[in-house]
C-alpha cells in the first residue's frame, strides 16, 4: 500500500514541480508572477488532445507538437502582454499577467468549449503492473523519471550554458547585463519558452494520470505549484522542485492515511503557504531579496 | 573615432545635459570630469545606450568604416560596434564566479579561441583576477572588482572602452595601479573614454579632457593644460 502512495505522491510532486520551475523562473529573471503560467500547463494538455484528434498525429509526435506549441505560447504571452510593459511598474505587469491569464482561460473556453475531453493515453503507459501485491501504473515511474531528466537537463543549460549564464546574470542586474551585450529581450523569451514547455511537459502528464481535460484544469495545479516554488523558494530551481515534491506528498499521505480528511486536500496546499510565508518568508531555498511582490 | 554632436539627455523634466559637444579621437585617452551631476555618467550612458531619451548626434566611425550616427541604439548593437564600458559602481555580478563575469563580458563573441587569448590577457593585466577566477564576484575587495570590471569590459575586444567613475571608492595605491593600467590599455591600442571625479589622476593621464558643469561644457582642452589651469585648480585639484 505505502509503495503505491509513494509513487503517486512522487509523480504528483513531480508534477507539481515542473510547473513550480516556470514560476520561479520568469520571478527569478524578472521578479514577476505569471500567473498565466497555469494556462500554459492547460494548453499542453490541449495541444496533445487536437494533436492526436484532429490532425490524426501519433502520439508521440502530438507530445513534441504540444511542447513546441506550448513554449510558443509562452513567447506570445511575454510579447504581447509584459515585454511593453518592461519599464513600467512592476504591479502593472502584475496586473497584466492576471488578466493574461482570464483571457487565455475564458479563450479556451469559446475555442475549446467547456466539455471535459478524453485525452487519448497509449496502453503502454496505464496497464497496471503487478510486482506481487503492489500494482503500479507504469506512468508512476515514467512521470518521475521523465522529471528527473528534464530538471537535469534544465540545470545542465543554466550553469553550463551562454544563454544560462546570462539568465543568471539577468537575474541578478538586467542593465548591466545588458550592457556586456546580451540581448536581454531574447534571453528572456527563451525562458519563458523553456518555462512553458516544462509546464506543457508537465499538463501531458497530468491528462495520461487524470485524462479530462478541461479549460480550467491548469487552475489548482498552477495555484498549488505557485505554492510550491514559494515553499521552495522563489528563484530557485532546486528550490521549486523540493517545493513541488513536499506538496505533492503532503497531499497524497494525508489522503491516503486520513481519508477523512480528503475533501480538504486542496486546503494544506494553501495552509502550508500561509505557514511558510509567516515563518520563513524566503521559502527552503530563497535567497533574501529586498522587495517581492 | 567617436563625436558627439550637441548632445541632449533628459530624465523627465530633467535636462541632465544640455547640449555638449565632444570628440574622441582614435587612440587617444579623452577624460570628462566634473562634479556630480555634472552630467558625465548621463553622457558615457548615452554612448552605451542605456539612456532612452538622448538628442542629438553621436557619430562613429569603426576603424574600418565610415562614420554613423549611433545615437539611441540598444546597448547590445553598441557592443558589436566596438564600444564597451565598464559602469559606475563596478556592478560586478556578484553571484557569477571571475571567470563567468568575463565570459559575460565575452557574450556577443563566437570566436573561442579569441575569447580565451582575451581573457588571458586581462589575467596578464590583473595578476590578482586569475588567482581568484573561481571565486564569486562578490567576494572580492573593492580594486578587485574595479579591476575585474575593467577586465569584462576588455573581453568583448571593443575598439572604444569607456570606463566610469573607475578610482571611485579605491585607496590612493590602488588608484595610480588602476590608472597605470588604463594607460597599459590605451598602449595597446584601446581608445579610451574616461569619466572621473578624480580630476588630478585623468588630467595626468588624458590626452585631451572636458570639464562639465551642471550639463554643459565649462572647460576644455589638453590635460596637462588643464592641469596647470588656475580655474581648474581652484575648483578641481584643491587650489
Amino acid at each position: 500500500m505505502f509503495v503505491q502512495h509513494f509513487f503517486n505522491a512522487l509523480t504528483l510532486g513531480s508534477l507539481y514541480g515542473l510547473i513550480a520551475i516556470g514560476y520561479t523562473m520568469v520571478y527569478g529573471i524578472l521578479r514577476l508572477i505569471n500567473f498565466a503560467h497555469g494556462d500554459m500547463f492547460m494548453l499542453g494538455a490541449y495541444f496533445v488532445f487536437f494533436a492526436t484528434t484532429l490532425w490524426a498525429l501519433p502520439w508521440s509526435l502530438a507530445v513534441v507538437v504540444a511542447i513546441i506549441g506550448t513554449a510558443l505560447c509562452g513567447v506570445l504571452v511575454d510579447r504581447m502582454a509584459y515585454r511593453p510593459l518592461r519599464d513600467a511598474p512592476r504591479i502593472s505587469a502584475l496586473i497584466s499577467a492576471i488578466g493574461v491569464s482570464f483571457f487565455i482561460q475564458n479563450l479556451s473556453l469559446v475555442l475549446f468549449t467547456g466539455l471535459p475531453r478524453a485525452v487519448m493515453r497509449p496502453d503502454w503507459l496505464v496497464n497496471v503492473i503487478k510486482f506481487g501485491d503492489i500494482r503500479i501504473l507504469p506512468l508512476a515511474i515514467i512521470v518521475p523519471i521523465v522529471t528527473a531528466a528534464l530538471v537535469a537537463s534544465l540545470l545542465w543549460v543554466i550553469y553550463r550554458t551562454k544563454p544560462g549564464l546570462a539568465m543568471r546574470a539577468i537575474s541578478k542586474d538586467i542593465e548591466t547585463t545588458r550592457l556586456m551585450g546580451v540581448p536581454v529581450d531574447k534571453v528572456i523569451a527563451m525562458t519563458f519558452a523553456i518555462g512553458s514547455a516544462l509546464a506543457a511537459a508537465s499538463g501531458i502528464m497530468w491528462a495520461l494520470r487524470y485524462p479530462q481535460i478541461n479549460p480550467f484544469m491548469g487552475l489548482v495545479p498552477g495555484n498549488k505549484a505557485f505554492i510550491a516554488a514559494v515553499f521552495g523558494g522563489i528563484g530557485s530551481i532546486q528550490g521549486a522542485v523540493v517545493g513541488g515534491m513536499i506538496l505533492g506528498f503532503i497531499e497524497i499521505m494525508v489522503v491516503a492515511f486520513f481519508p477523512g480528511l480528503s475533501g480538504y486536500r486542496d486546503a494544506f496546499a494553501f495552509i502550508l503557504l500561509i505557514v511558510i510565508l509567516l515563518m520563513k518568508p524566503t521559502g527552503l531555498m530563497g535567497e533574501k531579496l529586498e522587495d517581492k511582490i | 573615432m567617436l563625436r558627439i554632436e550637441d548632445l541632449h539627455v533628459y530624465y523627465g523634466a530633467i535636462h541632465a545635459v544640455k547640449g555638449i559637444s565632444i570628440a574622441i579621437p582614435k587612440g587617444g585617452i579623452v577624460t570628462l570630469i566634473g562634479a556630480n551631476g555634472a552630467g558625465k555618467s548621463s553622457t558615457i550612458r548615452s554612448i552605451a545606450g542605456l539612456v532612452k531619451n538622448v538628442k542629438g548626434r553621436i557619430l562613429y566611425t569603426p576603424p574600418d568604416g565610415t562614420e554613423m550616427n549611433i545615437a539611441g541604439r540598444r546597448p547590445e548593437d553598441m557592443v558589436r560596434l566596438g564600444i564597451a564600458m565598464s559602469p559606475e559602481g563596478r556592478r560586478i555580478l556578484p553571484h557569477l564566479t571571475v571567470e563567468e563575469n568575463l565570459k559575460l563580458g565575452a557574450y556577443i563573441r563566437t570566436d573561442t579561441d579569441g575569447v580565451e587569448r582575451d581573457r588571458d590577457h586581462v589575467y596578464e593585466l590583473f595578476p590578482r583576477l586569475k588567482e581568484r577566477s573561481w571565486q564569486k564576484g562578490g567576494t572580492l575587495s573593492g580594486g578587485e572588482q574595479q579591476m575585474l570590471a575593467v577586465g569584462r569590459a576588455l573581453m568583448s575586444s571593443p575598439h572604444l572602452v569607456m570606463l566610469d567613475e573607475p578610482s571611485l571608492g579605491l585607496a590612493p595605491l590602488l588608484v595610480k595601479e588602476v590608472f597605470d593600467i588604463i594607460g597599459e590599455i590605451n598602449a595597446q591600442g584601446k581608445t579610451v573614454l574616461l569619466v572621473e571625479q578624480n580630476a588630478f589622476a585623468a588630467l595626468k593621464i588624458a590626452s585631451y579632457a572636458y570639464i562639465l558643469e551642471v550639463g554643459a561644457i565649462a572647460l576644455e582642452g589638453r590635460g596637462e593644460d588643464l592641469l596647470k589651469d588656475p580655474r581648474v585648480k581652484e575648483a578641481y585639484l584643491g587650489g
